[in-house]
């Protein structure tokens, strides 16, 4: 199956994400985005520059909040999650490279509000593929694709982004 | 090469695949794996920006702290450490409880492991305590050397070690001095492990001839007498605390003559390098090992060293409950 470019999914993602700002009338002075390590932060760091935000780039690592500690144990390589901005009540895009089960999101959302209590949490989301465990959906998606069981897709980057099928072998993205 | 004893402490310390499951002694340990303790303890310093300053990674999981010797900061960051992990946490002062009853010592950890506790915190006055109840009472429950007689304290050690590493970066051309009461301190063997582990250039121990233990020269490191000597360009200096409640025969003639010798002040200070950094690990005996106007300077990190102690011991507490669920889970499979 043939994986879709990634600039075209970019620019559909700033289009939409405009769309919302404008819809919503959010504030661009506070709008924040998080992306979520690894690729997540490759995608928000794009979309940051691309809408001219004026509020640094937030990162997550959900490393500590995962749900399958009691069968995984510790993950390895967590980052230090930075937030450089008061997330009280301010407007932020979550921002990830897959949304597949939603339990990253899951975790990344309970993670985020231990920072503070965000008037409104967007999902934005290179691309999306079937298999949701939670009731998780991205208010913007570059692409929503359908592999075939037991494949994933893959995100590498940060320069150049590109995308790869690979056979699955984690549990949760 | 790994000697025998180290390789016999790796073996209690490590899953089957090098995972940690009981943390009880620097020795035995790889590089890279203490560089693992240190990067996820990193990760939970960032934690302590949030305003919740906890994860979820032990809910469920009970920690009980099993101090058979007083400590006030240790005890009390290892159940911060615990709390923050959301674990249950259960502090006994065992000198108060059943053992004064009569009931033994492993009567006592049978029945806390039947109350399904998943990891033991433990200080005891005892060299070798931890590492006996890990082999020999419950190895299924993950044991933490919260210090042990003279023996070892492994996670002051690695918080020394975040502690030089937040504040130097790498280890590899660094010179670190220890001073002061070699003999007592299980801090300072711990810390010679750590810092030869990790590939300090150079390691001084510096104390008068009666506060060095006889194997001294087995450790690793270079030994001085003369604070003059072992202090000069010095990037990290650590004072030790003066273990007066372990002196039982005559070892110092007085505390205002060994302070006269081996006390970090401001002049000797002045020896090392000027970018030194200075830590203790507390309890401070101002006027004994430390001036006032060098623990409170600004060179001084002890209380940075507090801080990562609660990070350190989140970490090695969550990745010995970790190895030990994933032992657990081998052993189901197989």
């Amino acid at each position: 199956m043939p994986l879709p470019d990634i600039p075209p999914l970019l620019d559909a993602m700033v289009a939409d994400l405009e769309t919302i700002i404008d819809e919503h009338d959010l504030d661009r002075q506070r709008l924040a985005l998080v992306g979520i390590h690894t690729g997540g932060v490759w995608i928000a760091d794009v979309l940051h520059r691309r809408l001219a935000l004026p509020t640094p780039l937030g990162t997550l690592d959900i490393g500590f909040w995962r749900d399958d500690f009691s069968h995984q144990g510790l993950p390895e390589n967590i980052r230090t999650s930075h937030l450089p901005f008061d997330v009280d009540d301010r407007d932020l895009v979550l921002v990830d490279d897959v949304v597949m089960s939603g339990r990253t999101i899951r975790a990344a959302l309970n993670e985020l509000f231990d920072y503070g209590r965000p008037r409104r949490v967007l999902l934005a989301a290179l691309i999306t593929l079937p298999g949701r465990e939670l009731p998780i959906q991205p208010d913007v998606c570059g692409a929503r694709l359908d592999l075939p069981a037991g494949e994933r897709v893959k995100l590498s980057g940060p320069e150049p982004l590109s995308l790869s099928l690979v056979t699955q072998t984690r549990e949760i993205s | 090469m790994i000697d025998a004893a180290s390789s016999a402490a790796a073996r209690v310390q490590l899953t089957s695949d090098g995972r940690l499951r009981h943390f009880i002694d620097i020795e035995g340990l790889p590089k890279a794996l203490l560089t693992e303790i240190l990067d996820t303890a990193d990760s939970f310093r960032g934690v302590q920006d949030a305003q919740v300053k906890k994860v979820p990674l032990l809910r469920g999981r009970t920690v009980a702290n099993l101090f058979f010797e007083n400590s006030t900061r240790t005890r009390a960051t290892f159940e911060l450490a615990a709390k923050r992990l959301s674990a249950d946490v259960l502090s006994l002062d065992i000198q108060t409880s059943s053992t004064a009853k009569g009931e033994t010592l492993l009567d006592t950890l049978n029945n806390l492991e039947a109350m399904q506790a998943d990891a033991f915190v433990v200080r005891h006055s005892d060299s070798g305590a931890a590492h006996f109840i890990a082999s020999q009472v419950t190895p299924n429950v993950a044991i933490i050397n919260a210090g042990d007689g003279r023996h070892a304290h492994p996670t002051q050690a690695m918080l020394d070690m975040l502690t030089i590493r937040r504040h130097k970066g790498a280890f590899e051309n660094l010179k670190v001095a220890i001073i002061g009461d070699i003999l007592h301190s299980r801090v300072a063997r711990s810390q010679v492990l750590a810092l030869n582990t990790l590939g300090v250039a150079e390691i001084r121990v510096i104390a008068p001839r009666t506060l060095l233990p006889v194997d001294v020269e087995d450790w690793r490191c270079q030994v001085f007498t003369r604070l003059q000597e072992g202090l000069e360009d010095a990037d990290v200096v650590i004072a030790l605390r003066l273990q007066k409640e372990r002196m039982d025969g005559a070892l110092l003639p007085s505390e205002n003559e060994f302070y006269r010798h081996y006390g970090l002040t401001q002049e000797s200070l002045a020896w090392a390098h000027p970018e030194a950094i200075v830590m203790h690990p507390g309890p401070i005996n101002r006027g004994v090992e430390i001036e006032s106007a060098v623990a409170d300077g600004p060179q001084a990190v002890i209380l940075d060293q507090v801080t990562n102690g609660i990070a350190v011991r989140m970490a090695v507490l969550s990745m010995a409950v970790s190895g030990q669920t994933q032992s657990r889970a081998r052993q189901r499979a197989s």
